[in-house]
């Protein structure tokens, strides 16, 4: 841990990709090497990260951590300081500190087979646990990924998407609502719970994994649970307002269990016994 | 260690006093202003008020001040800096004269600031610090000490307890090695044990309900309608939470420009609409009763069983502070009924 837990690495944008209407993503690389090589997360994890001046502000980390090169993240103009961290440019250099929360238990997921639901600018959470999983992909059985998006313009990652469609290990589909598509759009049209019970997913030895905003989230539960998923058996992960990543500043709380600490990771059974904060 | 007993004179107390300032340190203890007392920094024993019931706000600020200084930054392009605070810095404080609660108090923050991560500003100010406490002989309607589990005598927490004697001299108890250190910087004031039965000085609060009773209620108790009912008046004004010795709630903000400037942490509470908003305008504690609400379960029902203290030490000013007499003993009795 770090004397100063409130002290940020210094981070140089390396690259940026420009993934949809106000959403981009950073490549980010340690400005101070040794602090990159001691540094180390896990799927599911986030971070605060600041435009200096404008404040800090909470994003997972988007990249695999089984590709440290870089940290990646990815994010929408929101608020105050998303709205500076968009107008920067390759070679500036913001803030980083983290990782925070809790984990993907991926190592209980051996063996298992994987269906991966996302819906809009969630897909960067679930990113770092997809290509987790596929870089482990051995470990794993079928892997199914749905992601949805409300226009064809707002898909992210699309050169990722085109890979993994592309890959005979992974099964992809792609959905926009409807009114969302373009004339030579090749993918689904529907909302994604809709999608979903479309390809009536089967709940034998799956895990899923759901990442959306909550509208979405509220609707894809059923479905999964009409197909038998245990409540268990269902990760998705919470977005509480946060300041300080690690039980400290009081504010996103559930109940007595913090997001930071205690989540952002949480399973639909877990949800059920917390009261409805967030 | 074990607890030692003196006595000090009460005219030793400015000798004792000017020890410890040419030792380096600041005396910091209650004053009377105007009908009100607060903490403040002392030259002399003849500023301090021995006779307060409780200050208006609590003495938190020593080891978590409303604004902390996190850094300094400057960054450019090929030269980056962030500039700490030197924690060596900080001033060494003697704090003289605090009741029993507010020193418990100190504990549920120390909690809060080194759960899993430690907070080394909290932590260096904490070091520097000296409590000498005071026993309370008198209360009001809103103390509510002994329910919390508090005694107005309780030593634990104070490095030299003093509890006031009819002669106008202090039985001093001495908890601590710092408390020793203390003893040492004056030890010619310092007489042996005027041998009092100590009870006699010291108040007695009465006992209004179990409070592990009323944890396990709040279980129970999220979805309840009491919440409503009770925060009806409450403006979401915050008083409550600037009073507390125990509230820790803060934001992080920083004051510059993207080249220089600096980031600090600052009180906060969790009374305020703000406090939760996302930026998409969706708002987890959109209303009042729900704020009112997480700050009842988050003191005596969270912080319980998360971290095992409790996040009220029964000092009452909240009580005293609100504008609107929303009163959190009547609240937590309406509770265990
Ligand atoms: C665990 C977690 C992971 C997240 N991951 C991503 C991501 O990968 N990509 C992405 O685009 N967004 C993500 N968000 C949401 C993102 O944090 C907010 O959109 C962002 O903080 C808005 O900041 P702002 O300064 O631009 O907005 P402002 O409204 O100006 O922000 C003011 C303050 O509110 C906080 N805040 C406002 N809305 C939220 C919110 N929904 N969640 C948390 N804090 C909020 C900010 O941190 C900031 O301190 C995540 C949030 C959490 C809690
Ligand atoms: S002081 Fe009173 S009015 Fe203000 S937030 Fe607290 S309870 Fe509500
Ligand atoms: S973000 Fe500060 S307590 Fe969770």
């Amino acid at each position: 841990m770090r004397d100063n837990i409130y002290k940020p690495y210094l981070m140089r944008i390396e690259k940026i990709t420009s993934e949809a209407p106000e959403v981009k993503t950073f490549q980010l690389k340690f400005i101070n090497e040794d602090e990159g090589k001691n540094f180390s997360f896990k799927a599911g994890q986030f971070a605060e990260y600041s435009a200096m001046g404008e404040g800090e502000c909470t994003f997972c980390i988007a990249s695999s951590p089984t590709r440290m090169d870089f940290i990646e993240c990815t994010f929408r103009r929101a608020g105050k300081v998303t709205t500076a961290l968009i107008g920067l440019n390759e070679g500036d250099i913001i803030g980083f500190r983290g990782p925070y929360g809790n984990i993907f238990p991926i190592d209980d997921w051996k063996g298992k087979n994987l269906l991966f639901i996302a819906g809009g600018i969630a897909l960067p959470p679930m990113r770092c646990v997809i290509w987790n999983c596929l870089d482990l992909r051995n470990n794993f059985k079928d892997v199914t990924i749905v992601y949805g998006a409300r226009t064809v313009a707002d898909l992210v990652y699309k050169h990722e998407l085109k890979e993994w469609q592309e890959r005979t290990d992974v099964k992809l589909i792609i959905t926009v609502d409807p009114g969302g598509e373009t004339p030579d759009w090749k993918g689904e049209i529907g909302f994604v719970p809709t999608v979903l019970d479309k390809i009536a997913p089967s709940s034998e030895n799956t895990i899923a994994i759901v990442c959306g905003p909550p509208i979405m989230i509220k609707y894809t539960f059923p479905v999964l649970e009409k197909y038998k998923f245990k409540a268990e058996d269902i990760f998705t992960t919470l977005e509480n307002r946060m300041k300080c990543g690690f039980g400290k500043c009081g504010r996103c709380n559930v109940g007595k269990y913090f997001v930071c600490k205690d989540g952002p990771v949480f399973t639909y059974a877990q949800l059920k016994s917390l009261p409805a904060e967030y | 260690m074990e607890i030692q007993k003196k006595l000090l004179k009460n005219d030793s107390l400015d000798k004792l006093f000017a020890q410890l300032k040419s030792a380096g340190k600041i005396i910091i203890a209650p004053v009377r202003k105007g009908d009100q007392t607060y903490f403040c920094r002392v030259e002399s024993a003849s500023e301090i008020d021995f006779d307060y019931i409780q200050t208006v706000k609590s003495a938190k600020e020593i080891v978590f001040p409303r604004i902390e200084k996190l850094f300094d930054y400057k960054i450019e392009q090929d030269s980056q800096k962030i500039s700490e605070t030197d924690l060596e810095k900080f001033s060494e404080i003697v704090l003289f004269g605090i009741h029993p609660c507010d020193i418990i108090a100190f504990r549920a923050l120390k909690t809060v600031f080194t759960w899993d991560y430690t907070d080394n500003y909290f932590i260096a100010r904490q070091n520097k610090l000296t409590i000498i406490g005071l026993s309370c002989a008198k209360h009001d309607e809103y103390c509510f000490c002994t329910t919390m589990g508090i005694d107005p005598g309780e030593t634990a927490g104070s490095d030299i307890l003093f509890t006031k004697l009819s002669t106008g001299d202090f039985l001093a108890e001495i908890v601590t090695e710092k408390g020793k250190t203390i003893v040492d910087i004056g030890t010619e004031l310092f007489l042996p044990d005027p041998v009092v039965n100590k009870l006699d000085y010291i108040t007695k609060v009465p006992l209004l309900f179990e409070v592990k009773e009323l944890s396990k209620k709040l279980e129970n108790m999220f979805e309840s309608p009491v919440w409503d009912e009770m925060s009806l008046r409450c403006l979401g004004c915050g008083a409550c939470a600037y009073v507390c010795p125990v509230c820790s709630c803060f934001d992080i903000q920083d004051e510059g420009k993207i080249y220089s400037g600096c980031r600090y942490r600052c009180w906060d509470s969790c009374g305020f609409g703000q406090f939760t908003l996302h930026t998409s305008g969706h708002n987890p504690r959109e209303e009042q009763f729900q704020r009112w609400r997480q700050r009842i379960m988050h003191k005596f029902l969270y912080q319980p069983d998360r971290q095992q203290v409790m996040g009220c030490v029964g000092c009452g000013r909240c009580s005293r502070a609100c504008p609107v007499d929303m009163n959190i003993l009547e609240h937590l009795l309406s509770l265990t009924i």
